[in-house]
């Protein structure tokens, strides 16, 4: 379903991807487990038709991001790590807008919108500007939002970021529902060790740009004589802490919080 | 269809709800109108021109336009900022979509804030010449707020971050406005003058609203028409290049 074949992403002297190569089958729950920095993101958002690669080929079921856009966008949804939300419009709206975008007929759209925003509770607050909502609560408009249409390949960027466990138990449910009766495939990428175990059919370790290994959870443990999956992580990537590259996006996102508060 | 609706409809309402800054954004205009207007009226007034507020009455009106069109355009940058603009990169609808329901909301906003300008510049004294000539002052405000809508909407894609956005109020925007003979007639100008004036597409449009309000016009209507339906498809096609290169 996915086709990742020597992917590059340099941006200037820094190879944020560096020559990845990996194949997610029809119905699978795939894993990226990487520190900060690994290339995770930039994976997604080259799948994901946001940035272009440098070099390398991919395939979303059959469709190249690269020159077939406009389909390869129709194959999936996405739930992204940074926000996404539009803080002048009501949960409602937001909510709506996804809808008409992913041409969500009219009236399952209204079914669905109620159904996401109960579940994730925040129907009591679905007419409230979201600028006025909490970190969490935003967290779980955006995941609600990821789940209003069905994609053949969902991407969780992040996910469970600034969730509560609550949220986060809810939102891995829905992910598995999702995946056992409908089949969609899952790409996800995760800080959280225990999540990837527990969702994830297979997981990938990724550092610095390239995949360090790959298999099933017990495969990884087995592969390196690790009690756990967090010592296998660690074996395989080392124990230096790692600084995100920061552009002059990121920076400016920063200056932002920081006149908010 | 519904694409181009639904992101018309979001432009529209965070403009309707942000309603200090209507206000404040009235203020300049009316400043302009004003101060200038009584400044510089009896000048004016001296050299043969008649009433210098009925004069720069279309120009206020067209500066309203240009700046809320323009700046609705470069707000791309904010929904970068704020990563919205993400959701509607990556959804499976043509990207020329989302940007012609973005433009068509950023101009539907500038005719708004141009009908609001133009009711306190009646309230500050200025009269149209009759109301038959309403359509074709709408005709000329929508054309100008599409054509500048659109010009924002190819900077707003091209900038990465806010820091190029004092450049272009510095070197664009502003000059745009003086350039366009809001303030001034275009007649009797240094050669130099003349060709910027030519080359500045606010010119049309100011003078078209010119002649559809007071019944005064330098260039031609024709011609204001003609020019403005050309450099709005022009920019429309320009935005729409910038808008589905974006990357994140």
């Amino acid at each position: 379903m996915i086709h990742v074949e020597n992917l590059v992403k340099t941006f200037g002297e820094v190879k944020a991807v560096d020559g990845v190569t990996f194949d997610v089958a029809k119905g699978e729950i795939f894993a990226f487990l990487g520190p900060n920095g690994a290339g995770k993101t930039t994976t997604i958002q080259m799948l994901t038709t946001l940035q272009r690669p440098t070099s390398g080929s991919m395939k979303l079921d059959g469709l190249d991001p690269v020159t077939q856009q406009l389909q390869a966008r129709s194959t999936f949804g996405i739930v992204f790590q940074d926000p996404s939300l539009d803080g002048e419009l009501t949960a409602y709206e937001n909510m709506e807008l996804h809808g008409v975008l992913y041409h969500v007929p009219r009236k399952v759209r209204g079914e669905r919108i109620e159904l996401l925003l109960k579940l994730f509770e925040l129907w009591d607050r679905k007419d409230s500007y979201v600028k006025t909502f909490s970190g969490g609560m935003k967290r779980r408009l955006e995941i609600a939002r990821g789940f209003l249409h069905t994609p053949k390949i969902l991407f969780l960027d992040e996910p469970t970021l600034g969730l509560d466990p609550q949220s986060r138990n809810q939102l891995w449910t829905h992910v598995k529902h999702l995946n056992e009766t409908e089949g969609v495939t899952v790409f996800l990428t995760t800080h959280y060790m225990d999540e990837a175990e527990r969702v994830a059919h297979r997981i990938a370790i990724i550092d610095h740009g390239k995949i360090v290994s790959v298999g099933t959870a017990q495969e990884l443990k087995e592969r390196t004589g690790a009690d756990s999956l967090e010592n296998a992580f660690l074996k395989l990537t080392g124990s230096t802490i790692r600084d995100e590259r920061a552009d002059s996006a990121d920076q400016m996102r920063q200056m932002v919080r920081m006149w908010r508060r | 269809m519904s694409t181009i609706y639904i992101l018309w409809l979001r432009e529209v309402k965070r403009y309707l709800r942000s309603r200090p800054q209507i206000i404040a954004s009235l203020a300049q205009p009316l400043l302009y109108l004003l101060v200038l207007g009584f400044g510089l009226g009896p000048v004016f007034q001296s050299s043969g021109q008649g009433s210098y507020i009925q004069f720069i009455g279309p120009g206020v009106i067209g500066m309203g336009i240009l700046f809320t069109s323009i700046f609705s355009g470069i707000g791309l940058l904010w929904d970068r900022q704020f990563g919205f603009l993400k959701e509607t990169l990556v959804a499976p609808v043509p990207r020329l979509q989302i940007m012609a329901g973005r433009t068509l909301g950023g101009a539907t906003i500038a005719m708004i804030q141009g009908t609001l300008v133009l009711i306190v510049c009646m309230v500050a004294g200025f009269r149209p010449q009759s109301f038959g000539a309403i359509p074709m002052a709408l005709m000329f405000m929508a054309l100008t707020a599409i054509v500048f809508a659109a010009l924002g909407t190819a900077i707003g894609s091209s900038l990465k971050d806010m820091q190029g956005f004092q450049l272009i109020m510095n070197f664009m925007v502003m000059p745009i406005f003086f350039l366009s003979g809001a303030l001034f007639p275009l007649t009797n100008l240094p050669t130099a003058l003349t060709v910027a004036t030519r080359l500045d597409p606010m010119a049309y449009g100011v003078d078209g609203l010119r002649a559809a309000f007071i019944g005064l016009s330098q260039i031609g209507v024709a011609t204001d028409a003609i020019v403005l339906a050309i450099v709005a498809t022009l920019f429309l096609i320009l935005g729409a290049r910038a808008f589905s290169r974006i990357q994140v």
